[in-house]
């Protein structure tokens, strides 16, 4: 498995995507910049320039036509994935951590940082598909401020009316996306701040990694934990594998500390554990910093990650790990 | 003063009577004593009329005073016999207090008035109290036979596996180690110790300190067996035969008014003093010493542990006090032995010889013989000590047998920096090792001298070699030592990152000839560390402590031959040819080796006392191979449990070896058997888990297909269409790739 190191940005990576056919993955850093990369053989395809300060976040519809971003820079843009154009911004009083498009790509869900005396917000935009997508409602559909610990983390959950969202505390909460009512919660999800939350395709359950050195596998309709994965490195995101029983975990030592430790110590792999045996399979090297963020391909064909040292790894698996059945025949949904 | 100022005062005092101070003063009255605890009776008083009286009663009191116990006449009170006219020859005396009439009753009792007469003095109330008494017998009731828990029960495991402690955050855990089934936790409790736990060195007890002093554990459910109340205890060390404990503590002992009082307890005497020596059965305080701490501006130099060096065989304890004497004391009743302690001029240090299992056998068949004329006596204890060189006096090292004190054999050193005592465990060979400088003093090198103990007149065998040696160590029971020497000029001057290259050599004992010889040296190592396993032949090399390097090396000295025969040494042809190197490994960090007391396995662990990098720890086989890794944070102690003796004889343990085959054909069989009973269960449990987990799956995706039914929409039959489409797609990309490819090359 040799992997197609992208060195396009300057700094550590924030979050990276694919889209649903699998063959782009956008990418989004502290230095400013959005790529999107061409899967199959790593090359950059082209840059979404505009934002002016880190973009912490970005999602992409299902046919590939809008990407959504959130930075720093307190703005939230809407571009023309063929083209490049932001198609428009909207501006908040602090910095955008998180977006995500809805299933049917008619909403996006953002949230805001609590920060300068303004609380953390959820917001919530309808998306106007009829046009060239530069005539979009600047007021948000419904906007609500989650009390308690604060929210990082928000994605649309089984429904396109519920938000599922993650908590600095490791709280992991179900709102009304109309009423901003707490529907359900699970206080003790982890023990410490979630850091990456990635949904199964058919949003039924999904995964959540933490500082606290695991990543637990959800049911969404009752926030019930089904697989818990403990490992000895607090990890920075989780994805879900396509087709294989799997799940992929990726972190390493605080980035503030690396410096103070050798390689090894630092553990800056993607590790592969059996999602629904809780064992550890396998670990692909290759980072020289934590792992800030991994994703799965839609066609389960390849994996990236982006790390904190700067890099997008694209791996494509070989055909080995299509073929091989570690585990004998047994035959597991996805 | 102004007068507005006392009319202030004045203005106070008044309020003050108007306040009800009566709860206050009620609260604290004083209690003034209203017993009968100052009244003493005196008996054996003679008995007069009354014209005697005020002779008798100023005689009385004369006789008090003189002991210090102060009484006026008037305080004597005579009761008369009525009828008679005389006194009844027994007074009271009235005291101040209670205390004056302890003092008194103590002083007087006894006390010889005059030829005839002796007084008998009791205290009033216990005269009430015993004329009270209810005299009919009432049988003790038979405390009731609570069996217990056998110490040694964990030998008796069916599949004859060895224990280890964990001590980890606050949970110290007992685990069993065996093959990778029978790995399992035996037992586990939180917050067991303050500081750390310590095996006893036969593995019965298992120590924990905490801030009052030490407890001792054990049996299978690790009831508390003993404590020793020793506050702030730091250091234990227990005798060879576990029969007595040691402890140290930094903080003098202090005994607190009003602290308890007993055999186990530290009474005023032990005041100020640091080392505590204890009878592990009983729990009694033997004895208390001062720690002898290093003298001068040495002061980095740490107090030499164990302080107390035990004999072998438990019956004496030595102590040295350095550059004066060897202070030896005889147990059980930790008295010096012989009244005197061993003055020798300069002494450094000391070690007692161990005892062989020879010597063990020798000095049971004794303790059988029991009185009847034994035809060998038993071997004396040994010591050996040495001296540095002091004016024109060469270094010496002495060997003593105890308590004969006859010195055996002495022997002159020159140019001596320092000397390190090694027994070899069967207390055959003691070795030297002498660091030597050269007349310059500029650099050291090694001198080994080698005492045969066994062999007439001990003679002694020198190995010199060229560089300094930083660690030596005999093989147990065995023939061969190693060691470890480097000429590396970081040597001594220890820096972060500096990894010291050392050899590592093999010496063996040439039969006959007797001396020793060198087999092999592995030239340009890292490893500062030697291992040998308990059993012998196996021994494991390790680069302990280094932030850079980790490596373990595994050998074996004896490859060529079977385990039956290799006693008899090898021949000259094959000289070092039988060592054989079995397997590399890395733990990376790794702070402590230690082999189980079986030789089986080899257990390495990164503690958090010294570092915090990957802690955790790992057990191999004796060929390197992982048997297991845990990474844990906050690991900090890895204890192998320790056997006792065998209790099978030479001839049993003879004949066990020679059937190896047959039993190793039956381990061979439960092997396979549970090999395959445990893929069964895996497989099974596998089995469970997958098929919970696709039940659920079923479930949630007809939840969600109504769901999307219910939301008017139609998906569910494209979604299961279209994995099988994009994989489809997929291969073709795949193809697409390889092609461009080509491409890129053409061009």
């Amino acid at each position: 498995m040799k992997p197609y190191s992208c060195p396009g940005h300057e700094r550590s990576l924030t979050q990276i995507k694919f889209n649903p056919e699998g063959d782009l993955l956008f990418s989004c850093s502290k230095d400013h910049v959005i790529n999107v990369w061409f899967t199959h053989n790593g090359e950059r395809l082209g840059t979404y320039d505009g934002h002016n300060g880190t973009v912490w976040t970005l999602d992409v519809d299902s046919q590939s036509r809008f990407l959504v971003s959130g930075s720093a820079d307190n703005t939230m843009r809407l571009w023309s994935v063929q083209t490049g154009k932001c198609l428009y911004r909207w501006e908040f009083p602090t910095a955008v951590k998180r977006v995500a498009f809805s299933d049917e790509d008619d909403q996006i869900v953002c949230i805001t940082e609590q920060r300068m005396g303004h609380q953390g917000a959820v917001r919530i935009f309808s998306v106007n598909r009829e046009d060239d997508g530069t005539n979009q409602p600047k007021e948000p559909t419904s906007m609500f401020h989650p009390v308690g610990s604060k929210a990082t983390l928000c994605a649309f959950a089984h429904t396109p009316n519920l938000i599922l969202m993650g908590h600095e505390s490791g709280k992991v909460a179900l709102f009304d996306a109309k009423t901003g009512e707490e529907v359900l919660s699970n206080e003790r999800a982890h023990m410490d701040l979630v850091t990456d939350l990635q949904l199964s395709p058919d949003r039924s359950y999904f995964i959540t990694s933490s500082k606290d050195k695991t990543a637990r596998l959800h049911e969404t309709r009752t926030l019930t934990v089904l697989k818990t994965y403990s490992t000895e490195t607090p990890l920075n995101s989780a994805a879900i594998a396509r087709g294989k029983p799997y799940v992929l975990l990726g972190g390493g030592q605080d980035a503030m500390s690396v410096t103070t430790t050798s390689l090894r110590q630092g553990k800056f792999e993607t590790r592969f554990w059996h999602k629904v045996f809780e064992e550890e399979v396998g670990r692909v090297k290759g980072h020289f910093g934590p792992i800030n963020t991994i994703a799965v391909s839609p066609k389960g064909d390849c994996f990236a990650s982006g790390g904190e040292d700067g890099f997008v790894r694209v791996h494509h698996f070989d055909e080995s790990y299509f073929r091989v059945k570690p585990y004998g025949d047994l035959e597991i949904e996805d | 003063m102004a007068p507005n100022g006392v009319n202030g005062v004045n203005g106070v005092h008044d309020d003050d009577e108007e306040i009800d101070y009566s709860d206050i003063e009620a609260k604290y009255q004083v209690q003034y004593e209203e017993g009968f605890d100052n009244i003493l009776v005196v008996d054996g008083v003679p008995v007069i009329d009354k014209s005697k009286l005020s002779r008798l009663l100023d005689k009385i009191a004369k006789e008090f005073s003189r002991k210090g116990a102060s009484i006026k006449s008037d305080d004597i009170s005579v009761p008369w016999d009525d009828s008679t006219g005389k006194s009844k020859g027994f007074v009271f005396v009235e005291f101040k207090n209670s205390n004056d009439a302890m003092f008194a009753l103590n002083a007087m009792h006894g006390h010889p008035f005059d030829a005839r007469h002796t007084f008998l003095v009791n205290r009033f109330t216990d005269i009430e109290r015993y004329a009270n008494l209810d005299e009919t017998y009432a049988e003790p009731e038979p405390e009731e036979y609570k069996p217990k828990e056998h110490l040694r029960a964990w030998l008796g495991d069916s599949q004859g596996r060895d224990q280890y402690a964990t001590y980890r955050g606050d949970e110290v855990e007992i685990h069993w180690q065996g093959k990778p089934s029978q790995c399992e936790v035996a037992f586990t409790r939180p917050n067991w110790t303050d500081l750390y736990v310590s095996w006893s060195p036969l593995g019965t007890y298992l120590a924990t300190l905490h801030r009052q002093g030490v407890q001792l554990w054990g049996g299978t459910s690790w009831a508390k067996q003993q404590r020793f109340a020793h506050p702030m205890v730091k250091l234990i060390d227990f005798s060879p035969n576990e029969t007595y404990i040691v402890t140290w503590s930094h903080d003098p002992i202090v005994v607190p008014e009003g602290a308890q009082q007993g055999p186990q307890f530290f009474s005023p005497e032990d005041e100020g003093n640091n080392i505590a020596v204890w009878d592990t059965m009983t729990g009694n305080l033997l004895r208390t010493f001062p720690a002898i701490y290093p003298e001068g501006e040495d002061t980095k130099k740490q107090m030499q542990w164990p302080a107390l060096k035990w004999s072998a065989d438990d019956k004496f304890v030595g102590r040295v006090t350095p550059g004066q004497q060897i202070s030896v004391y005889e147990l059980p009743s930790m008295g010096l032995q012989g009244k005197k302690s061993i003055k020798i001029d300069g002494v450094v240090d000391f070690e007692w010889c161990p005892l062989g299992d020879k010597d063990r056998e020798d000095a049971e068949a004794e303790a059988k013989a029991n009185g009847a004329k034994s035809t060998k006596k038993p071997k004396e204890n040994m010591l050996a000590y040495w001296t540095p060189e002091v004016a024109n006096q060469p270094a010496r090292v002495t060997l003593m047998n105890f308590p004969g004190r006859a010195i055996l054999r002495q022997k002159n050193l020159f140019n001596v920096t320092e000397c390190k005592l090694f027994w070899q465990n069967q207390g055959d060979f003691l070795c030297v090792k002498v660091d030597r400088h050269t007349k310059t003093k500029k650099s050291i090198f090694c001198n080994l001298e080698i005492f045969r103990v066994r062999e007439k007149d001990f003679p002694v065998e020198v190995v010199e070699l060229k560089d300094a040696v930083t660690d030596f160590s005999w093989e147990p029971k065995g023939e061969r030592f190693a060691l470890i020497s480097s000429n590396d000029p970081n040597l001594g001057n220890p820096g972060p990152g500096v990894t010291i290259k050392t050899d590592v050599s093999f010496y063996q004992l040439v039969r006959g000839k007797g001396d020793f010889k060198l087999l092999r040296t592995l030239p340009g190592r890292t490893s500062n560390t030697v291992r040998w396993s308990p059993r012998g032949r196996h021994v494991v090399l390790a680069t302990i402590g280094s932030s850079s390097k980790s490596e373990l090396e595994f050998w074996d000295l004896d490859f060529n031959y079977d385990d039956i025969g290799r006693r008899d040494g090898p021949s000259k042809e094959e000289w070092g040819s039988g060592i054989q190197h079995l397997g590399t490994a890395d733990h990376y960090a790794v702070t402590d080796a230690e082999w189980d007391p079986s030789g089986r396995y080899l257990a390495t662990s990164a503690s958090a006392w010294r570092h915090t990098l990957e802690n955790g720890y790992a057990v191999w086989d004796f060929r390197g191979q992982e048997l297991e890794k845990h990474i844990l944070d906050r690991f900090k102690q890895f204890l192998w449990r320790p056997r006792p003796r065998s209790l099978l004889t030479k001839e049993q343990q003879r004949q066990i070896r020679r059937n190896l085959k047959e039993y190793s054909r039956q381990f061979e069989e439960e092997d396979a058997a549970e090999e395959s009973n445990i893929s069964a269960e895996l497989i099974a449990q596998r089995k469970r888990l997958v098929d919970e987990w696709n039940a659920w799956r079923a479930r949630v995706k007809e939840e969600v297909a109504e769901e999307r039914r219910q939301r008017g929409k139609t998906v569910d039959v494209d979604s299961e269409k279209e994995p099988e489409e994009s994989k489809e797609e997929m291969e073709l990309w795949v193809d697409e790739v390889i092609e461009e490819t080509e491409e890129e090359v053409a061009e």
